[in-house]
């Protein structure tokens, strides 16, 4: 039996009315600027422009202004706005050892070249609520070294790497796949899995990587470097052949080195998991490494028993907009699904009855 | 075009992209009249996929999209200047495409405004990196009680 509903325009008109007022919030209270969003509440944009995939401090404030602050649904309006713009290319990779360094620590290496920087961090804080931010007022300002960091701050992995304790980074494609553009097949490379895990969820993502430390697909993960800065974004565009620099994007960088036993094919060595993430998305950075690395059980020989090392499963789940478009869904009206499941109850019950 | 006049113009394309849009709308106001130029692609905003390498050095991998607009201008001269420039920036991006073909025709006046821009940029960097440094940990070793 199918039912043509209708009649419920001018309620979803007056839904909406309400919500704009709702999340205006009370008239006398001054309005929120996309500046004061993206320059006093930075570290929600930063997740908003990673699960978004799209590095752009506004549109992320205002994406975040309209959701009222519901990250995943700012996540989804971004998602959504990006679709109307045409691509214009691809940069050429980021070189991440070339970064204008803000923050930079390893837990592996005490003694690095260029030190451990802690930058702007939540770090070593006691977590206890500041009243006085609550009255508002300007912060002492930064201090200033006399010298600023060195320029050259190589990737401590790299350093490791070349006594080759750490493995190397195995050469890929030059044109990697794209998810944005052709649906994911499994078995999916390591390109796709990466560019899967920066847009992913970052609850998701967190919630597995605990899970391997825990025991379900151990990594026995160590922070070989977390680095966060300005890295210059350079393409080549058609009519000059040769590359340009466009600007510079904050991102954040993990490298998780691993212990791993060696197999047949490979001597005992550090193996590394990855994770890269725009603007300052540290906790991410680290989760998407650990999971970057578990997803790796195939590849290096591993036995993969655990929800973290199976790729279908945490690559088709990963998605925020996927899974909160197919877990919201269920809102909408099923009253036709649910009829026919009412009546095959009661069929099944009388059935049942009729037999007593 | 030479490989010297190509790493000129790189250096400038890429000082004009970075240069905050108050900054070029200051060096334009500073042009001594204003150029006559007309628009071969108006700024159009779109999309650039930034690229990374696993591990920081290994295979590339699409990490996900930034804004850019792009602009095309032709002088009087037939001279062509374009300008990529991050985020959705129409004005700065026209401007900047202008001053990239006033700069390949060989105006005098134009160098010493990318010097000055370019030299914001390094100022810019300089503060950062030492409010870094000034969080930077000095590691001091206690004395072991077996020694």
């Amino acid at each position: 039996m199918y039912v043509a509903v209708k009649g419920g325009e001018t309620a979803i008109d007056n839904a909406h009315r309400l919500m704009a007022e709702e999340r205006r919030g009370a008239p006398a209270t001054p309005e929120l600027s996309l500046d004061q969003i993206a320059g006093q509440l930075g570290l929600a944009v930063d997740r908003v422009m990673t699960e978004g995939s799209v590095y752009d401090r506004e549109l992320a404030a205002l994406a975040l202004k309209q959701a009222q602050g519901d990250v995943v649904e700012a996540v989804f309006l971004l998602r959504a706005y990006r679709t109307t713009l045409p691509r214009f290319g691809a940069s050429e990779p980021l070189d991440t050892a070339a970064m204008a360094i803000r923050r930079r620590i390893s837990s592996a290496f005490k003694d690095l070249p260029g030190g451990q920087v802690l930058g702007p961090t939540y770090d070593y804080t006691h977590r206890l609520l500041d009243f006085a931010l609550a009255e508002g007022g300007d912060p002492a300002p930064a201090a200033l070294a006399p010298e600023p960091l060195d320029a050259a701050m190589p990737r401590v992995a790299d350093v490791l790497g070349q006594q080759g304790l750490i493995e190397d980074n195995p050469a890929g494609d030059e044109s990697p796949g794209d998810l944005t553009r052709q649906p994911l097949n499994f078995p999916a490379g390591r390109d796709l899995r990466l560019q899967n895990l920066a847009r992913g969820d970052e609850g998701f993502l967190l919630a597995l990587a605990y899970s391997s430390q825990r025991g379900y697909g151990n990594t026995h993960p160590f922070a070989g470097e977390i680095r966060m800065g300005n890295v210059a974004v350079e393409l080549v565009p058609e009519e000059l052949g040769f590359a340009i620099e466009i600007g510079e994007i904050a991102v954040t960088e993990c490298q998780m080195i691993n212990q791993f036993k060696g197999s047949k094919t490979r001597p005992p060595q550090f193996t590394r998991g990855y994770g890269l993430a725009f603007g300052r998305s540290e906790r991410k950075a680290m989760a998407m490494a650990l999971v970057d690395r578990s997803l790796r059980a195939g590849e290096l020989g591993e036995d993969a028993t655990s929800p973290v090392q199976d790729e279908e499963f945490v690559l088709a789940h990963s998605d925020s907009v996927e899974a909160s478009g197919f877990v919201q869904h269920l809102k909408l009206p099923h009253y036709v699904d649910f009829q026919s499941e009412l009546e095959l109850i009661r069929r099944l019950r009388a059935g049942k009855e009729a037999a007593e | 075009m030479p490989p010297a006049e190509t790493e000129f113009r790189r250096r400038w394309m890429g000082v004009l992209a970075k240069a905050a849009p108050a900054e070029i709308a200051a060096a334009w106001h500073r042009l001594a009249s204003p150029p006559a130029y007309a628009l071969l692609r108006r700024p159009e905003i779109g999309l650039v996929m930034v690229r990374g390498r696993a591990g920081g050095d290994g295979g590339a991998f699409n990490l996900g999209e930034m804004t850019v607009t792009r602009c095309s201008v032709r002088l009087p001269s037939g001279i062509v200047g374009h300008a990529w420039v991050a985020g959705r920036a129409p004005a700065h991006a026209e401007r900047a495409a202008v001053i990239d073909a006033l700069l390949q025709q060989g105006d005098a006046t134009l160098g010493p405004e990318i010097d000055r821009l370019e030299a914001l940029q390094a100022e810019r960097r300089t503060l950062a990196a030492r409010k870094a440094a000034a969080t930077r940990v000095d590691f001091f070793t206690m004395v072991r009680g077996e020694d």
